[in-house]
């Protein structure tokens, strides 16, 4: 019960550096914020009064409480920039799009690193390692953009088969919605996809030589057998801790595939909001995704406690 | 049926070749062998003398690949180890054959609960169900002593001490009745204390079960009255071999006599100088020619750094008995000769 609520508080004050931080540096962002909502040519007296509303003119720490004390409350302040939405309610929009593609794109680079780390280790240095780790390479350096445009052109524009500069929520129709955001995770998920295989398959060999595995090999254990039940779990531990990385960075940074498949996701509704200088909805959307990557850390540490139970620690 | 004298184990010129970046080395250099069931052999040398690869190579872990060379052959419970497919070899490994690993603290899975280790070698050889299988495998931590064994079937293997997860190494061996178990250095990584109380644990359950056991140690004392027969292994070779009883009484070859010597004895005077080998076990990759102990040995000759001795017959005396009680030494001026010389002289 202590540890749990000595991680909370850790988490907590995790998020507290982190949206200091950045409320700190959007003050510093170029541009008046309430220029950018008047526009060029107001009056004056407009001006100072906005600003006076904004509570632009008070002290860093002054503007910092108030924004705190009703982001605790969930309210994240409006956009300045029309429509001016609640920004609790543009990144509500905003974030299941970035979710959703993140877990997709991670999910399937996982699906195939899993079997294809396998293979290698279980030939480590034969051909067929080395022609996946030849492969993993190419796709590695073949820039996201570009693979992008390719699926784009061949499976959206060439053969048809999916759509393309369209969303369609997750709960208006499931399947339209997997329709569309395959094509988009798939891009992410090539990026992710030799990573994953390379992290694993190194740490699969390291085990492969463990006594253990020989142990296992002498109860007539089949090959294929030994590799997923008793050579992956204890495996698992940089893939892991690797997918917890990249959900977290996904999340705010998926902007090149959001703009390529024009898809409504946290990446691209930030860098837009950065260039309008609308600073609450920016800070509102980082401290999200730093909430979203400390939530998806910790679960990440609990998850080692059942990949190996040494780790766990003992209730008295 | 009397299986008592039923021959278990058939070892013939077996060779184990691996080349490493280094060189060819001959970890195993023609060795034979034999074993009946109930019968015990140890083998003894030093580390790197090749009684680890060895015993993998007997079992059948290690087997021909692209830089392992193994040929000759053996031949357990009637089948050719080596001249099997791959998938069938696994099914002699449970059943026909199984091994007991030098360090339980490695060789057992981390993840993995006590139970599992020993219920999926029953689930598979055997075709168990779940229940029975966990029921056997409670039965079995019963025969090599662990209390509560319900409990510990669900325990991890850090929760256990040394000699308990040797215990559980030994139960997982023994799961499919294996007609033949080889216990590769099995209390090397153990406290002293411990070392003894899983001797005697191998001894007994392979005299119940008739089991042929193959013990390889550097520890003499280990071997000493504890098994039947020894082989002392030296650069991959067999160098000498009899009744144990027989080599510990009087070897015939130096290397040996000197394995022996270095043996301390409680008896001995308090502060004697403990007795090692003067020099190096062989550089395998670049072995000397002829007796591969020849730098080593106080009575090495001309011939001995020429000529690599065979393995013969040591002595008369045990002549007439049968061929497995004889006392066979590859060495040009044995021990026995010499001092039979000395007696006539």
């Amino acid at each position: 019960m202590r540890r749990i609520a000595l991680r909370a508080g850790e988490l907590l004050a995790v998020l507290f550096v982190v949206s200091f931080g950045v409320f700190a540096m959007v003050t510093l962002m170029p541009g008046d914020p309430a220029v950018a909502i008047l526009g060029e040519g107001h009056p004056k007296q407009d001006y100072v009064d906005l600003r006076q509303e904004l509570g632009l003119d008070d002290p860093l720490l002054t503007r910092y409480w108030h924004w705190l004390s009703s982001a605790v409350t969930g309210d994240l302040g409006r956009s300045l920039v029309p429509p001016q939405g609640d920004v609790t309610d543009r990144i509500l929009g905003a974030l299941p799009v970035s979710f959703q593609l993140a877990t997709m794109g991670l999910l399937i680079a996982l699906v195939l690193a899993v079997p294809l780390a396998m293979w290698s280790a279980a030939h480590a240095g034969g051909l067929v390692d080395r022609i996946i780790s030849a492969s993993m390479f190419a796709i590695l350096s073949i820039p996201s953009f570009l693979a992008g445009l390719l699926l784009i052109m061949v499976f959206a524009n060439g053969l048809g088969w999916f759509p393309r500069a369209q969303w369609v929520r997750i709960s208006e129709d499931l399947p339209a919605n997997l329709h569309h955001a395959l094509l988009p995770a798939l891009v992410i998920a090539m990026m992710e996809l030799a990573l994953f295989t390379r992290i694993l398959r190194n740490d699969l060999i390291v085990t492969l030589n463990e006594d253990y595995i020989l142990a296992a090999r002498a109860k007539g254990m089949p090959p294929w057998r030994i590799m997923v039940t008793d050579a992956l779990r204890p495996s698992s531990f940089s893939l892991v801790t690797l997918m917890g990385i990249s959900l977290g960075r996904l999340i705010g940074s998926t902007v090149i595939v959001e703009y390529l498949f024009a898809l409504p996701g946290m990446g691209s509704m930030i860098v837009t909001a950065a260039n309008q200088g609308d600073f609450p909805l920016v800070q509102g959307a980082v401290l999200i995704i730093a909430l979203v990557y400390v939530v998806v850390n910790a679960s990440i540490d609990v998850s080692y406690g059942y990949l190996d139970p040494r780790t766990r620690r003992v209730h008295a | 049926m009397n299986d008592t004298n039923e021959l278990v184990l058939e070892v013939a010129d077996l060779h184990t070749v691996f080349t490493t970046p280094r060189g060819v080395m001959r970890a195993v250099d023609g060795v034979s062998m034999s074993l009946r069931a109930g019968e015990t052999l140890g083998i003894v040398g030093e580390s790197g003398s090749g009684k680890s690869v060895l015993g993998r190579t007997v079992m059948g872990l290690i087997a021909d690949n692209a830089t392992t060379a193994v040929s000759g052959s053996v031949r357990i419970g009637g089948h050719d180890v080596h001249a099997m497919k791959p998938k069938d070899r696994r099914k002699l490994w449970g059943p026909e054959v199984a091994m007991v690993f030098q360090d339980p603290m490695t060789s057992l899975n981390p993840v993995k609960r006590v139970g599992a280790h020993i219920t999926e070698a029953l689930r598979l050889h055997l075709g168990l169900n779940r229940k029975d299988a966990h029921e056997r495998a409670i039965d079995l931590l019963r025969q090599v002593f662990i209390p509560e064994p319900a409990r510990r079937m669900k325990q991890y293997p850090h929760e256990l001490s040394g000699g308990m997860r040797q215990r559980v190494v030994i139960a997982m061996a023994l799961a499919c009745d294996p007609k033949l178990l080889i216990a590769d250095e099995p209390t090397t990584a153990l406290d002293v204390t411990v070392q003894k109380q899983i001797l005697d644990l191998l001894a007994s359950l392979a005299s119940q079960r008739n089991m042929a056991t193959i013990l390889i140690s550097h520890d003499l004392g280990a071997v000493e009255g504890r098994t039947d027969r020894v082989a002392v292994m030296y650069g991959g070779r067999t160098v000498e071999t009899s009744l144990t009883s027989r080599v510990f009484a009087r070897p015939a070859h130096p290397y040996a006599e000197a394995l022996l010597a270095s043996i301390p004895r409680i008896a001995d005077a308090p502060h004697t100088v403990l007795r090692a080998i003067e020099g190096a076990p062989p550089n395998m990759l670049a072995p000397p020619g002829g007796c591969s102990f020849a730098p080593r040995c106080r009575l090495a000759q001309d011939r001995c750094r020429e000529e690599q001795p065979q393995l013969r017959e040591m002595s008369d005396g045990v002549r007439g008995l049968h061929a497995e009680a004889s006392h066979l030494g590859a060495c040009h001026f044995p021990l026995t000769e010499v001092t039979e010389r000395q007696e006539v002289g």
